[in-house]
């Protein structure tokens, strides 16, 4: 698969001077391939290819983990695509030091985009030294809680309206031959989950001396080990799971053979590709029903520098279509995101999707950790909590001690 | 060149000279790329390097990471127990199999198809067959439960204890084959009057084939135990397939954190100090080993 995605895009950039006559094209990579991702790609693409340019569809399959080797090579090779995707945050900020990308300033002020992106700090982790590297595109929050109603039913309990109270119901479900908490085996998702207790049940002010301040004496404090007596539960509840991708896992709770599953929104995208309708088939819980917050990370798009002056201009035309207030409606609507710009309708957006933009309306919104943490401390951090998600022994003090040890040194 | 030395010897260098000349490019190659690739390598993993490579030494702070990481320490011990027991099984069973093909039996060029066709498939390829059969829900798991045995366990790839031994199944598997060839050709090359000798004396087989057979195929463990082991170092794409290091990180080796470290976390230095503690193990292997077998008196 890695090597196929590889020629892919090799093949990719030896067609690109070939068709390059009138229309200026531009090769996009990104690694958004499952079918709603893809869907909301072609919205992207359609636009940019309306301004009379066209856009060379460079999608690297696999996640995110297996296509960024691949960019970045690319990139610090010499051979560079003309823009290309990663999340918000830290991924890319060792290739703009090195003076590799575009700077955005001018399409920028041009476009207002400080008035215009909401949150502002997904505009400020685009930012360094005062200058512009990067278009947000979209917003993800990870802080939700996916519950089946099927799967209650059979078990005779109520749906929980927080996390306390499907805690409470585990034993149930278990009886019911129904496993309580899905969780996919991947390491990120363990991350994911645990930050997602942090904020939740921990509140806003751990979370932020844990992440912002990197505070080890708070990471080994009390509060944070009743976030891990948390997560000891969780582990609990999701001992079973037995599935590796977070589709799957989702597909668990769809299926109703599984409660719940804490992920993303994007595991909204899933829900309606099944046919199943907010409220009346599955449930949404955000801060897993305890606290409103979530935290804001999501995807950008960087532009590497070319020599081509035509490219060059072209890239400033696609930066501009991709903030577009008709493009940010259509591509997130098939995305299951949210827009980046406060100013547009989404009317047609279902209930879980507006319980998430009244949470950033009402300013709840939180920077989300891979802008606050280097790939490095998220990947130890990640080794961490996958060990002790996986494992029957690790005790959460133990856990919880290694943690504030990589809090200590993290950057 | 018998007889009487000549009265001037040519020059050494001069020796053969289109087949030296010949093989420069392969020196310039050896040298340069893997040679100069692994001091580097070497240097390098002694600085700071995130995402890109940069000068910037931190003395033996890499090292000292290296060896606190909870997730290094346990890919060693999944590669000191995969390597062992993938080298102690996969010549047993491979000298095995080889020793009941050389029994002149019938169809024997279709088991050695047979047996070797594993070898044929890829480790990616081996991982997801293997992944399937393991599986608990699909696989043998599943089967021995839907003909009746309800309580039946076997779900090797989702304990932590134990997912190691499912990865060395699905090792031999592909491996042994091989194995099974390179022995049996082995075998081949014993000269069948000592077969014959053998058996004059009356000296059962399974002794002949201890005591006088293994130790004239010396030359042929040797070649064997050389592939073995450098595949078992560089285990990476199968445990890749089949579990993607999990569950947790109980089947991670250390081929898996070098590139997790250099490309996932972007942490060049801390990569570049796992894959030189790698080079550093081969070589504690390999340097004693070439100096007994190549140096010392040479070997009629």
């Amino acid at each position: 698969m890695f090597t196929r995605a590889f020629a892919a895009a090799l093949a990719a950039t030896v067609v690109l001077p070939l068709g390059a006559a009138q229309a200026t094209d531009l090769e996009v990579t990104h690694w958004w391939t499952s079918g709603g991702e893809a869907a909301a790609v072609a919205e992207l693409a359609k636009a940019f290819d309306a301004t009379g340019n066209k856009w060379i569809d460079g999608a690297i399959a696999g996640a995110g983990s297996t296509a960024r080797p691949i960019m970045i090579s690319r990139i610090t090779g010499g051979d560079p695509m003309a823009a290309t995707q990663f999340n918000h945050g830290r991924q890319a900020q060792e290739l703009v030091e090195a003076g590799l990308m575009r700077d955005l300033t001018a399409v920028a002020e041009e476009g207002n985009w400080k008035e215009v992106i909401k949150p502002s700090s997904l505009l400020d982790s685009c930012t360094l030294d005062g200058k512009i590297y990067c278009v947000p595109v979209n917003i993800h929050s990870w802080q939700w809680l996916w519950l089946s109603n099927a799967a209650f039913e059979q078990a005779g309990v109520p749906v929980p309206k927080d996390w306390n109270e499907f805690v409470a119901a585990a034993p149930k479900l278990r009886e019911a031959g129904i496993q309580p908490l899905a969780l996919g085996g991947q390491a990120w998702q363990a991350g994911g989950l645990f930050d997602t207790l942090v904020l939740s049940l921990g509140g806003k002010e751990v979370y932020q001396s844990v992440y912002v301040d990197k505070d080890a004496d708070v990471a080994a404090g009390p509060e944070m080990a009743k976030v891990f007596e948390a997560a000891a539960q969780a582990r609990d509840m999701a001992a079973g799971s037995n599935v590796q991708d977070w589709n799957q896992a989702t597909n668990m709770v769809i299926t109703g053979k599984a409660g719940g599953q804490v992920m993303g929104d994007w595991a909204q995208g899933e829900f309606q590709i099944a046919g199943q309708v907010a409220g009346e088939d599955y449930s949404c819980l955000p801060g897993l029903g305890v606290s409103p917050y979530i935290t804001t990370g999501g995807d950008a798009f960087y532009f590497p520098i070319l020599d081509d002056e035509e490219k060059s201009k072209a890239q400033d035309v696609l930066a501009q279509s991709m903030l577009d207030p008709a493009t940010q409606v259509a591509f997130n609507l098939k995305k299951g995101s949210l827009p980046v710009r406060g100013d547009v309708d989404l009317a047609a957006a279902n209930d879980c999707m507006k319980k998430g933009l009244e949470i950033v309306a009402q300013g709840n919104a939180l920077t989300s950790t891979d802008q606050l943490l280097s790939a490095d401390s998220q990947k130890q951090k990640e080794d961490l909590l996958t060990e002790f998600f996986a494992s029957t022994s690790m005790s959460p003090e133990a856990a919880q001690e290694r943690l504030a040890d990589i809090i200590s040194s993290a950057d | 060149m018998t007889g009487h030395a000549p009265a001037k010897r040519p020059n050494q260098l001069f020796r053969n000279l289109n087949s030296k000349i010949a093989s420069i490019p392969m020196i310039l190659i050896a040298v340069g790329i893997f040679f100069g690739g692994s001091i580097w390598t070497i240097i390098y993993s002694f600085t700071n390097s995130k995402l890109l490579p940069r000068m910037s030494f931190v003395g033996l702070d890499q090292y000292e990471r290296l060896w606190s990481t909870s997730r290094w320490i346990i890919s060693i011990q999944n590669l000191a127990i995969y390597g062992i027991l993938s080298l102690i099984f996969s010549l047993l069973i491979g000298f095995m199999l080889a020793a009941l093909m050389d029994q002149k039996i019938r169809f024997e060029s279709a088991f050695r198809t047979i047996f070797l066709y594993p070898f044929a498939l890829s480790f990616i390829v081996t991982g997801l067959v293997w992944q399937w059969i393991l599986n608990p829900e699909f696989g043998v798991q599943g089967i021995v439960r839907s003909l009746g045995w309800e309580s039946f366990t076997f779900d090797p790839l989702y304990n932590p204890d134990i997912v190691i031994y499912g990865i060395l199944i699905a090792g031999l598997w592909q491996g042994t084959g091989l194995v099974m060839c390179l022995m049996l050709a082995g075998l081949r090359g014993i000269d069948e009057d000592i077969w014959k000798a053998s058996r004059v004396d009356g000296i059962p087989m399974w002794r002949t084939y201890l005591f006088i057979v293994i130790p004239m195929m010396r030359p042929v463990f040797i070649t064997t135990l050389v592939i073995i082991a450098s595949g078992i170092v560089k285990v990476y794409d199968l445990v890749v397939a089949q579990t993607s290091g999990g569950p947790g990180n109980a089947s991670e080796v250390p081929a898996k954190y070098v590139y997790d470290y250099m490309f996932q976390a972007q942490n060049l230095g801390q990569g570049f100090a796992a894959s030189t503690m790698m080079l550093l193990t081969v070589a504690i292997i390999i340097i004693p080993w070439a100096y007994l077998e190549f140096g010392g008196k040479k070997r009629g």
